[in-house]
Formats: structure tokens, sequence, C-alpha cells
């Protein structure tokens, strides 16, 4: 790390070190209040009701009995709901004509006394239509299948290097596979939930989000409303993962709701609603094209994605930008495809693109190796690029290979047999399966303010969010250090829109984008307490803004690396698949907190592991809905599927990212899980896997056509 | 026979005090603690048994208080996170939690440890489980699987779970 | 959900008069899965008769063997007694392989017994169900049905039962006794839940209103050295996709008796009489196993998204009849 960014390490530093999560007690008492726990005198419940097919028109919404019924207080459907202005997302104007786009959209919210009354009057609402046919069903073969402009969030659709066509047809070895991903949904435990209090002049809002600051704005333009009109608070989060990285549609109901009821208004979605309303990751198919020489040196790369959006807003998956990064070959493209239906809009989820990209990409250079007769391992020490493959430009550090080698010294994958098949403990065949992992670590402007007090301490007043992640820990951390004191002295105050604008916590940004403008700030305001030669009985105040510094970093290519090892046993009688062990190694620049960054990069290979095994969401081509929507039909890991998992990083300075040096570890974590445990499923069976999840009847299938 | 018509009036012990309360039959144990009686620490996931966030003692065993109506608990001993330990005095298992950073985002953090302090208990009782080899062993020694098994009913998102069986096993120890 | 009456019963025969037949009340145990079915709007009683209170909380072991477990024993309760778990060990596997923890201190016996499928047509009132609106149609066959029934189904429905415990039940002849207005009446588990036919509306062989009271099984010596074995799509906490609750007894190498009951590959716990007559006097081999399910299998019909349940369990059934043999593969 430099010390032009002004971040002084010293021997009493806070960053690196292990700070207990500053908001465990409140969390471990049940006294951490969620958005939808704040309580309101007066307050009405509404409960949201869905339309019931897939496309059409609404013809009736039959209010009147529905506010007959006891302690119903108002139904507000598409005749009587606030007039909306566009903030950018489709999904956000609600009830604003009969136009239905999917099955479980909003038609109408029922308010209510109590929340069994919304309830039963939300149920009992009966809704007309005029349905129209439908098209659900994602597949890679139909004929609306487009090219989009850009994909998420603004990677270019393509990108071509060389003939990768040329060098197939020419190459001494090929792998020409087809994977797939399923549709997946967020579910942070936490269902979207919103407290909003409309007193006639201000808005404020109790929300479960990723970022207030995202979130008012969406509200000020949706309701016309001046900023300083509106605050939107998310003290504490119950988890995200994507699924809150905007405003979703509790926090406009519940606006909505309270601004035409004149009273404080809950609107929290049930876990069934959170199915077709907060977004899910796309399904994708990917088709994988390698071409190498026989001592497995790439010649050439292709990788073309499809997935899917909606009707009415675009959401394109940058599903293949990760093989732009990872492999040096001569020959590269990469390639997207979308496909509009009426289906709801997919969105984020935890490592959009590198998630569902690094399994296909991942899994075809296992099985690259296996065409080669090369360790895996050595395969991708083969293939390290001295520059990003697809563009040329410098990497500010990449540690790949260090991640690799220290992964398999630790996992003890020398001793790996090659073949697959060769090993059995009683019931079990066992395998072992690699796989890279890489993430950008980039940083957005954001805005804080600090306030020095006479005593020596400082407040800081940043509107970060911590969504279980513990930014709350880190930053107090980074405060600290960037303060010169020690934590106990920092007063950390976030997720608060008066705050001023700042990154979301999101794409493993938040943390890094945060420190920066804390680390600003304290430069700011040491300045100004030496000016001043002491703080004043009133205190010191900046108020910084980083748009400059990061608008002014070097054209590098920033990512985080890691590697990801599986152990698997596979009872191919019964098509169970347990995974053992995993073991992550990342590089990923400066850890603030060891404790906490290791929990959260568990918790994402644990999401690789519920990615390989278990999660799916169904589509019902008859009905056009996510027939599984609840936790008994969607289903991720329990405690009992997941085993030892360890994780360790390398020490990895790197100057180019932001002045503490911080990459980010909110999603590499998941990133090359899936394939680490499907490439390890074919070490364990002698079956390629390439269609997540791998359920029992997969396993099955492939031992019948043995 | 006793009948009650809509709205129920009834006595919820919860906490060792006792609340008279007139509520719907329709509110769930997991309703009245968070909206009537402002115990939010009990979380709703998904409002059918099937994530164990509202886990809470009823007479001192775990149960998912979403599937219970308030009604129908009337008069019993209901044990909520609240009650198990306060921030100035954590129970042992609270504590451990926070020890071992067995949370993240901390929404399911309470049903896991109500739930783990009941799990400790049906051990201490010698309850088998699923992954007890012979279930006709009266001892239960509590490695990790069968802390994994027993913890299987409290989802959690972020994966804590590591976490969560280091936490359990300190305090079993 | 709709406003109801609770009345909370202090006797069965108050509880059975009360209930008298009528379509719009429901007897409530532990709740897991009415509650769950009253909230999903798939049941809108109007009347609830908590009977969870009930007397019926007791297992007790007859002179002759047979334990007679009441109807409010809770599942924890059940698996955790001495005579279950060292008399009918494959009856306390199957309550610890189903739910979790909590719900397994919540349910009771009864409702178990009385625990309708997780089909997810069923449990959604927006779509056409016959179970559940007899003649709106079952969109499962053309839709997803990768849990449904390869055996015992109807065109009308093909449903599962979910139950882990009633396959341990079935397999050990359980009985089912019921108070009804008419006094009590006992009948095997086996006819107790009904296939749906035509009808899969009806789901027992008794009345509206009898009440469960209590489940009994037999004495039964090959039930000691019982086993009950589930697969699942993660490793706990999840319905089965296909289970067995089996018992052998082997005298010289060759079958004298055995008990084979299969789970969520039927609308009822699937007792597997054609393998159990195949195996009777065949010696305990691999290969007889693998026959004898073949046997009971002759009889599936399954559709594209659950013919894997063929092979599993026509696997299980021979890996577990094996490790009852005491042999290897």
């Amino acid at each position: 790390m430099t010390t032009t960014l002004n971040a002084p390490p010293s021997s009493t530093a806070s960053v690196g070190s292990a700070l207990t999560r500053v908001d465990a007690v409140a969390k471990v008492s049940g006294q951490a209040r969620y958005a939808g726990e704040h309580p309101l005198d007066d307050l009405a419940y509404g409960w949201v009701a869905q339309s019931t097919i897939a496309r059409g028109r609404i013809t009736a919404v039959e209010a009147d009995p529905i506010a007959a019924m006891p302690g119903v207080i108002a139904v507000l459907d598409h005749h009587n709901a606030a007039r909306l202005s566009d903030a950018g997302d489709a999904e956000l104007l609600i009830m604003q004509d009969d136009q239905v786009h999917y099955r479980g959209q909003i038609v109408a919210l029922v308010l209510a006394e109590t929340l069994e009354q919304a309830r039963a009057g939300a149920e009992a609402l009966h809704v007309g239509y005029a349905p129209a046919e439908h098209d659900v069903m994602f597949r890679a073969d139909h004929p609306h299948m487009y090219t989009p402009d850009h994909v998420n969030p603004n990677f270019p659709t393509e990108t071509v290097v060389g003939d990768v066509d040329a060098a197939i047809a020419a190459a001494e070895v090929t792998v020409d596979a087809t994977y797939s991903t399923p549709a997946e949904h967020n579910n942070p435990m936490e269902p979207h939930a919103t407290t909003a209090v409309w007193d006639g002049a201000h808005l404020t809002v109790f929300d479960s989000n990723q970022g207030a600051a995202s979130v008012h704005s969406s509200l000020s333009k949706l309701f016309g409303l001046p900023p300083g009109s509106v605050q939107v608070t998310a003290e504490h989060v119950g988890g995200g993962f994507g699924a809150k990285g905007t405003a979703r549609p509790p926090v406009v109901l519940a606006s909505m709701a309270s601004m035409a009821l004149n009273r404080p208004v809950r609107v929290t979605l049930t876990r069934q609603q959170m199915f077709a309303m907060v977004g899910y990751r796309t399904p994708t198919e990917q088709r994988l094209r390698l071409a190498a020489t026989r001592s497995g040196r790439l010649e050439a790369l292709d990788h073309l994605a499809y997935s899917q959006t909606s009707r009415i807003m675009e959401f394109a998956e940058q599903t293949a930008v990760m093989s732009r990064v990872m492999y040096a070959t001569p020959n590269l493209r990469t390639n997207h495809r979308l496909l509009a239906l009426d289906v709801p809009t997919p969105r984020w989820m935890r490592a959009p693109g590198e998630a569902p990209g690094s399994f296909a990409l991942e899994s075809a250079m296992d099985e690259l190796a296996q065409a080669c007769q090369l360790d895996p391992v050595q395969l991708r020490i083969l293939n390290e690029p001295d520059v990003e493959p697809d563009s040329g430009r410098p990497f500010s550090s990449r540690n790949l290979l260090g991640c690799l080698r220290e992964g398999g010294r630790r996992f003890g994958w020398d001793d790996r047999e090659p073949r697959p098949r060769q090993r059995r403990d009683g019931r079990w065949l066992l395998g072992t399966g690699v796989a890279s992992a890489t993430y950008p670590a980039r940083n957005a402007p954001t805005t804080c303010t600090i306030q020095a007090r006479p005593d020596g301490s400082f407040e800081v007043r940043i509107n970060a969010t911590d969504i279980g992640t513990g930014a709350r820990t880190a930053l107090t951390q980074i405060a600290a250090d960037a303060l010169g004191v020690g934590s106990n002295s920092i007063e950390l105050r976030i997720a608060d829109s008066d705050f001023g604008p700042a990154m979301i916590a999101g794409g493993s940004m938040g943390t890094a984008s945060w420190s920066w403008g804390i680390s600003k700030a304290a430069a700011e305001i040491h300045a100004r307490i030496t000016a001043a030669g002491s703080v004043p009985a009133e205190g010191l105040t900046v108020r910084v803004d980083t748009r400059d510094e990061i608008a002014a970093q070097a054209d590098v290519v920033r990512h985080a690396f890691g590697a990801q090892f599986a152990e698997v046993a596979v009872d191919v009688r019964t098509g169970e698949v347990r995974v053992p062990r995993m073991l992550g190694v990342f590089a990923a620049g400066q850890i603030v907190n060891p404790t906490t960054a290791r929990s959260q990069l568990i918790g994402g290979m644990i999401w690789g592991l519920s990615m390989a095994l278990f999660e799916e969401s169904v589509m019902d081509a008859e009905f056009g809905d996510y027939l599984n929507h609840d936790l008994a039909g969607y289903h991720f890991a329990t405690n009992a599927d997941v085993g030892d998992v360890d994780v360790s990083w390398i020490d990895e300075r790197d100057d180019q990212t932001n002045p503490f040096g911080i990459k980010g570890i909110g999603e590499i974590g998941i990133v090359g899980a899936a394939a680490a445990i499907a490439n390890a499923v074919w070490h364990a069976t002698g079956h390629r896997q390439r269609h997540l999840p791998i359920r029992p009847d997969r396993i099955l299938s492939a031992e019948r056509q043995e | 026979m006793t009948s009650v018509s809509q709205p129920s009036r009834y006595r919820l012990v919860v906490n060792g005090t006792s609340h008279t309360v007139e509520l719907d039959n329709r509110t769930t144990l997991l309703d009245a603690l968070r909206e009537q009686l402002d115990l939010t620490g009990a979380k709703k996931g998904c409002d059918h048994g099937q994530c164990g966030a509202c886990t809470v003692l009823v007479d001192g065993r775990r149960v998912n208080s979403c599937l219970v109506f308030a009604v129908a608990v009337a008069d019993r001993e209901v044990t909520t996170i609240e009650g198990l330990g306060t921030p100035e005095q954590l129970h042992p298992v609270q504590q451990a939690f926070v020890d071992n950073d067995a949370l993240q985002c901390g929404y399911c953090t309470p049903g896991q440890i109500c739930s783990a302090v009941a799990a400790l208990e049906e051990a201490d009782l010698g309850w088998p489980s699923a992954v007890s080899q012979d279930v006709s062993v009266q001892q239960v020694a509590l490695d990790a699987a069968e802390i994994r098994e027993r913890m299987s009913g409290n989802l959690c998102r972020c994966g804590a779970y590591v976490n969560i069986v280091a936490a359990i096993e300190s305090v079993a120890r | 959900m709709k406003a109801f009456e609770y009345q909370r019963a202090t006797d069965v025969a108050g509880a059975v008069a009360s209930h008298a037949g009528r379509d719009d009340v429901r007897y409530l145990g532990g709740g897991t899965n009415l509650v769950d079915l009253m909230k999903l709007g798939v049941e809108n009683p109007s009347v609830l008769i908590d009977v969870s209170g009930l007397p019926l909380d007791e297992i007790t072991v007859s002179p002759h063997g047979a334990v007679v477990i009441g109807a409010a024993v809770r599942n924890s309760d059940l698996a955790a007694h001495p005579a279950i778990r060292n008399g009918y060990p494959a009856v306390a596997q199957a309550v610890l392989a189903g739910a979790s923890g909590q719900l397994r201190n919540m349910a009771t016996v009864g409702g178990n017994l009385m625990q309708r499928t997780r089909c997810s047509y069923f449990c959604d009132t927006s779509k056409p169900c016959n179970k559940r609106e007899p003649g709106s149609g079952c969109p499962a066959r053309a839709g997803d049905h990768h849990n449904l029934a390869i055996l015992g189904g109807s065109e009308q429905c093909i449903a599962t039962s979910p139950s882990d415990l009633a396959v341990a039940l079935t397999a050990f002849d359980a009985v089912v006794h019921l108070a009804t207005g008419t006094g009590e009446r006992r009948i095997g588990l086996a006819e107790f839940r009904r296939l749906p036919g035509t009808h899969p509306e009806i789901e027992t062989n008794v009345a509206d209103g009898a009440l469960v009271v209590a489940v009994e099984l037999p004495p039964a010596a090959l039930a000691a050295s019982s086993r009950y074995r589930k697969v699942r799509e993660r490793a706990s906490y999840a319905f089965a996709i296909g289970s067995i609750a089996a018992a052998l007894d082997v005298r010289d190498g060759v079958i004298a008796e055995s008990r084979i009951a299969w789970g969520a590959v039927a609308p009822v716990p699937w007792r597997a009489k054609l393998a159990e007559q195949a195996l009777l006097g065949a010696p305990a081999t691999p290969a007889s196993f693998e026959a004898a399910a073949g046997a009971e299998l002759e009889r599936a019909e399954p559709l594209p998204g659950n013919s894997y349940k063929m092979d599993l369990i026509r696997n299980l059934t021979v890996e577990v009849l094996t490790e009852l043999s005491g042999g290897q593969r």
C-alpha cells in the first residue's frame, strides 16, 4: 500500500484485526430492529394481491365487498393508485394501468387495521381478467432470441480477439460443450418490508434495502417529492444478495398507501410473493468452445451465453464476461443473447454474471484438462495471462496462481488420483474438483461526513448499509485507522439517506467505496483540526465526495481472484451428493476484518454449494409462475448439507484500488464454487454434470446411460 | 369443551410476564409477539414452518411460532430470544454466537439461538436424531454431525452454519 | 385466512360431538400442516377444535407386546420412546428423518396420519386441482410432477403422501383407533388412506368427524432390527423423493418374512406386498431383492419427470434389504 493515498498504517492498526462484529450483541439478543419492526401508533397493514394470469388485461377489481370486510380501510388498485413518474424501473410503476405483464404482478393492495384483516381482504379480492397467450419458457433456440446493446451494468455484449473459428478448426484438442443454469431466487431470510410514515409533507420510510440513497432517489422521482422531503433508513437488513439493491415494490406501496391514508403503513412481502416481485437470477444456457494444443496451451476460447429478461424491462446478465479476464489465448470471443418473456424481470443475484458464467467456463476448463490429460491446476497455471486477454490492459494485481498453489497445498491436491471413479468409502464414491474464481474490484463515488468532537472522538456519517456483510464493523475499523484513534473513539452512523449519496452494499463495492469516503474525510478533518489548532466546543465537521478521485483512477484491470477446491461424496445408487469438504483461497487485497471476512467468504462458498446441488426455480409452462415458490420447494443448503468449509487468503497489497487497498469479498466466494463441485462429481463418478442443479435424478440418469 | 368466538380474550405468558390480550383467533403466536407485544426478536422468514426464524420455546420446547395460533398456547410458558438473555447479560449460547461470529445479517439468529438452547436440552435427554447410528442408544455425543442435523430446521441464507456449529460445540463441551 | 371459531376440546366424546361431521370443522393437532394450509387458503374451516390437549399423549405397551401410541403424542416423544427405539427402530428413524426438531415437537401422531399432499398445484388455490376442487383438472401430468406418484395414481391425481412416519407404520401393520359419533372403530392403516381413483378429494375411508385417538403397532419380532432410509434433495429438512421402511427375517440364508413399505412414490404409504411375496422363501441375496422390487414396480406408471424414481426406489430397496440381511454389495 502506498502512503500517497493517506491511509497511515500504524502499530495499533485496527484494519486487519479481528474486531468482534459491532452489532453482534444487538442481533443475538433480538434487540436489532429490522424494517418491519418499528412500532408506530395507528399503524395500518398492507397486503398485496397478485395477478393470476401471466399476460392480459384486468377487467374488474371488485373492491367494494372487500372494503366492507371487518377492519379493511381501503383497497388500492390501478383505478385509484397515485400516479407515479418513471424512475427508470418499469417494475416500480405499480398499479398504473390495467395491463398484466407476468403472473404474480401486483394488482392491488388491501389496507386494514390488522395483519389478519389485510390478508383476508387480499385473499378474498376478486379480480377479473382478459387473459392473452403467454410465453414464459426459456430456451436457447427460441426464435425471438436477440442481441442486447450491452450487458449489465455497462459491459459490451460482444468482444472478439483473433479468429476463434479458424483456431478451433485447426486445433489439436477441442472442447465443445453446452451448460445450463436454472433461474434462482435470492431469498434473503428477511422478506422485503417497509414501514412508511407520511406526515402530510415529509415521507419517512424504514426499509429493507442495500442502499438508502438509491431508494431515496427512486421515491423522490416516483412521487415527485423534493429530495429533502424523503428520508430512507435501513438500520438493520436481513440479507439482500442483490434482491434489495434498488427500491423494490414494498417501499413504493407502503409510501403510496401512507400518503393515501395519511397514517403509517407497513407492507411486508410473504416468502411466496418474493418469487414474483423482487428479482431473481436469470436461467442461462452457455456454449463453451475451447481449443488447445496437446500440451494444454489454449488456442481459442469462445463463450456464448443465453439468458432471459422480461417484456417490460431489459436486464441482460453479463454471463460471459469472466471469460474476458481469465486465460491467455490468442483467439477469444464472448457474446450474449437475450430473450424477452412474459416473466418478472431478472435482476442481480450474488455475483451476477460470474456465478453462472464461472460454472460453464470452469467446467469447460476441467473438461479440457481431461482431454489433454493434464492436471486441472496445471492447466490453469499454463494459461495464466500477463495482461487482460480481452483488452491487453494490465492488472492492478493478480494472484490467481498464488491462490491455486496455496489452495492445492492446503487441500492436499498433489496426491490426487487423476482418473475418475477410483475412490470409494462404503456407498459413497469420492472425488475432488477445482475451479478458479474472480470478481471485479470497483469503486463508486460516495459522500461522507465526519464530525470531530472536542473529547477526541469522531462521529462518522456515511450512507452505507450492513446487510450482514460486517460493513458496520469494517467501517468502524477503517475510520479508526483513518483518524488515527481507537475504534472505541468512533461513532459510526450508517444507512440513512440524510447522510447523502453513497454506493449501495452491492457489486463487492460497498466497503471499498465507503472506505474511500471515510479516508478522504479523515484527511480533511485532520487538516481542519491542524489549522484550527484544536477542536472547538461545537466540534468541526467536513463533508466530502469521492467523485473526482474515482474519475481519476488509472485505466487498469482491477479484480480479485481465488481458487475453489471441493470434495464430494456421491451415492450413484440413490443420486445423493454430499460435500464433506470445501476450501477457498482468495487474493482480494486488504482484508479489513479477518473474522467477518472469513464468515462472508464461507457464506459465498455455501451459496456455491447450494447453486451446485439444490437451487432451481421451476417455471410452470401452463401458468407462468415459479411453482416451487416457498422454502420447502426452493431448496438451499441446511446446516446438515455443509461440511468442513475452510477459507484463507493471500497477503495482497494493491495500491491501485483505493486508499486501503480493498478489493471487496461479497461475491467472489460463490464464483467457481459450483464448478469445483461439478468437477468433483465428475471425478467421483466419471460423468459430467453440465446442468445445474446436480439433482439426484441427474446422477441416476447419468448412471442409467452408462 | 371451551369455545371462544372472534376475537378471543386470553392470557399469554411470555418470558415470565403475563399479558392479557384480546386478539383475532387467526393471530399466530409469532404475530402476537411481534405486532402486539413488541417482541420482535422472533422473526418471520417464511410464515410456513419452512425456515425456523420464528423459533421460540413453549413450555421449554422449541417450536415454529408461525404455525401456532396464539390462542392455542394461552397460559403456556413462552420464551423468546428476549427472555433468554439481555445485551447486558447474555445467555451462554448467545455469548457463544458473538464469540464465534455465528451470524451475519442476524435475521435467522434469534431462531438459531432458541433452537440451539432447546437442541442442547434434547441431547441431554438422550433424544436420537436422523444421524444417530443406533437409535436405541440413550447417550448422545454431540459431535459436529449431530449438531448440524439437529440445527437443520433453522435455515441461514448468509451461510453462517460453520460458525453456528462451532458456537454450539463450544457450549456443549 | 377467514375468521374461525376456536374450541379447546377437553374430552374425546365432546370433541367428536362438537365436530358432528360438518365439512367446515377441523380438528387441530400440532398445526404443522393445517395452519400451513389455512394460510394458503387450501383449508378454510369455520371452526377449529383443538384436540392437542386431550389425554391422548401416552405410549403404552400391552402385555402381549403391542404398542399403543396416543394420537396426541408429539413426534419427538414418539421417536424418543424406548419401546419405539428398541422395538421399532424404523419408526423412530422415520420420524427423525422428517421435518425439523421444531416441527417434530409440534406435530402429533394423529395429525401425521391426516397429513395432506405437498403437490404444488394442490397448495396453490389459483390453479386447478382435482383433489382441492373436484373436476377442476390436474395440471401435474403435463406440468411439474418430479416428486409425484409412480404407483397408485389415477388420471385425476398423482399426488404423493408426504409422511415418513406413516410409511414405517404401514410396514408393521399399524391399526388406527378412531372415535366416531357411533363409537370406537379400528381400521388397518393400509385401509385407512385411500387411492385417488376418480375421487381424489376423498382421502380416507372413514367419515368426516372421526377422530384418530391412537395408533397401535402389533407385536412384530422382526421390527426390532428394522430400518428406514429416506432420500431427499438435500441432507435434511426436506420431503422425501423416495423412502423405504423394511425388515427381514432370514433363516439359513432364506427369507422367512419381510416387510417393505415405500414412501414418496404413491398417494399413500405404499406397502410393497408383491415384493414381499416374491421374497418369501427366496435366498437373501441382492438378486432376490432386485427381482422383488422389480415385481412391485411392474405396476408402476412413471411419467417423464418422475421416472427416475423407478431406479431410485429399486436401488434403495436393494441397498436396505442387503444391509438388513447382513450382506455387502
